[in-house]
């Protein structure tokens, strides 16, 4: 294959027609997997392979029922039980893979900008998936977030949307942002002033500390994960307190508009960032997520691996700028707010 | 129409422009009439019958099936469409997009599935049909009514109900709506 193969790397490649082209193709593949037999041919002979150097069970589960239900082959590739261990560096792990032949490499990593950098060392013959960089970005989560809200309000367009919590350590946030206000939605980040990126310059978003005082006029409540291993750098003085002011308890939800849905990417701390009878109302759509997750994720690998449609993904104008600079903390936007965590690559 | 969008998209893009007519609007409402009278015979009423019309060409061919076997009839047969993108054999060889509308409203097992398509050409769009059609069910039968055949075969697939034989060459393009068949050329854009 000569033509320059197509990524999904970020929500910044993305414009409004894009996201809504992934959408409507979700649709289809929504369809799909409510037939009798859901799997369809579509990706026959295809090899994709999960490149994942950080725990994951949702996004990796999900990625392998996208990629069975269109007929693809796949390969796990673990960080735990391969020659990483021996000392394999990145690099020397692709191309070994390469060389294996595949046609999608769907990557998760602890460091920002490393699907960039696997996407350069491949001179794009293979198509990369970003299934999370560091606290950079996570697309395929925006893409089912903006999925399920669509699919109960219809569209996006001027609704109100609060993302809560520890905004600072979360690449979900960052593609939502973007993803959200692509879509014409307004966003409000809603955490302790020690909980959000350094600096916000260039978000299109509002900011508050004051879950009381923005919640009664939000559509939607996007609760982040409570990292409690950040528990140690104290940055919220006790899981407790941030229940106390951040939390989404039952009493809180009864103040929210009665349309209004509850959404959070998984994995949940019941009693943390969310209590455990909210978790469970009719308003709240995290299974919802976690279905569209799988439709959302067969619409991106099929339209990158078997669509046969070329520059879908806005990949090949954006990309050249990202990978033109070698330094992972150089790519998109929010980056600049999403410093490449310490220590890494594991 | 279908065999059109197809042929519109990239490499192939242009314009359909038409030739002659080949049969024109009242034309084509009787073949629907008397396609419907063959359905009805072949199958000794419409019991268990179910149109699927192929996105986007047999949709309204299907739907136009549907009034005139009730006229005739005087019952209601379920009208389901299909978007055969999936499971096409040219998957990579150019581009496909499943934009269409799937949607089948009844359990297939036992049931005759009537496809309906507006021009039959390679086959190779029923055959796509046929596979996913498997995944709703296993049909008693599957039959197939076009409203041209227009020759061309490059897999062992014939119709059940045809409104007109037409004779073609293979760079020719056929055009129908429920406004009349058109014999035309594709005419690229901008050469």
């Amino acid at each position: 294959m000569n033509r320059h193969a197509n990524h999904l790397l970020s929500i910044a490649d993305l414009d409004t027609a894009d996201l809504d082209q992934l959408m409507r193709l979700t649709d289809r593949f929504v369809e799909v997997s409510q037939r009798q037999i859901p799997k369809v041919p579509a990706l026959r002979g295809k090899n994709v392979v999960w490149l994942f150097y950080e725990d994951s069970t949702r996004t990796r589960l999900s990625f392998e029922q996208a990629a069975k239900r269109l007929s693809a082959d796949t390969m796990t590739f673990s960080v735990g039980s391969s020659s990483v261990k021996k000392g394999e560096s990145l690099r020397d792990t692709v191309l070994t893979i390469e060389a294996m032949g595949v046609d999608g490499i769907v990557v998760r990593h602890s460091s920002a900008g490393v699907p960039w950098q696997i996407a350069r060392w491949l001179e794009h013959r293979v198509s990369v998936v970003n299934a999370g960089d560091g606290w950079h970005e996570h697309p395929t989560q925006a893409l089912l977030d903006c999925y399920t809200i669509r699919e109960r309000r219809g569209s996006l367009e001027g609704l109100r949307i609060g993302i809560i919590g520890d905004v600072k350590h979360s690449r979900v946030a960052r593609s939502d942002v973007l993803a959200y206000t692509a879509l014409g939605a307004e966003v409000t980040l809603v955490a302790p002033p020690t909980l959000l990126p350094p600096s916000l310059e260039g978000w299109p978003v509002r900011v508050s500390h004051d879950l009381d005082a923005v919640l009664p006029d939000l559509d939607v409540a996007y609760l982040l994960r409570m990292q409690r291993e950040r528990m140690t750098e104290h940055l919220v003085p006790s899981l407790r307190e941030y229940t106390d002011r951040y939390g989404l308890t039952a009493r809180r939800v009864d103040r929210m508009r009665d349309d209004a849905l509850v959404m959070h990417p998984g994995p949940m701390n019941r009693g943390v960032e969310i209590s455990a009878e909210v978790a469970d109302l009719p308003r709240s759509v995290i299974i919802d997520q976690v279905r569209n997750g799988v439709a959302v994720r067969m619409a991106v690998l099929f339209l990158l691996l078997g669509s046969g449609v070329d520059k879908v993904l806005g990949s090949e104008g954006a990309l050249p700028d990202a990978v033109a600079d070698p330094d992972p903390a150089g790519v998109p936007d929010l980056t600049s707010a999403a410093p490449t965590p310490e220590g890494a690559p594991r | 129409m279908a065999e059109r969008e197809r042929r519109s998209t990239p490499p192939y893009g242009g314009v359909f422009v038409a030739r002659s007519q080949v049969m024109d609007a009242d034309d084509v409402r009787r073949a629907i009439w008397r396609m419907a009278h063959e359905i009805v015979e072949r199958n000794h009423g419409l019991d268990g019958v179910v149109l699927v019309g192929l996105q986007t060409g047999g949709v309204l061919m299907a739907e136009a099936f549907a009034e005139a076997l009730a006229e005739i009839d005087g019952t209601e047969v379920p009208v389901g469409t299909l978007d055969v993108a999936l499971f096409r054999d040219d998957i990579g060889i150019r581009p496909v997009l499943p934009e269409a509308v799937t949607d089948i409203p009844v359990d297939l097992d036992g049931a005759i599935v009537v496809l309906v398509d507006d021009v039959l050409f390679t086959g190779r769009t029923i055959r796509a049909a046929l596979d996913a059609l498997g995944s709703y069910g296993r049909p008693r039968a599957v039959q197939l009514a076009v409203m041209v055949d227009r020759g061309h075969r490059e897999l062992p697939i014939r119709p059940d109900f045809v409104g007109k034989n037409l004779p073609t060459r293979r760079d020719e393009m056929v055009n129908v709506s429920p406004s009349g068949v058109d014999l035309g050329e594709l005419v690229k854009e901008g050469r």
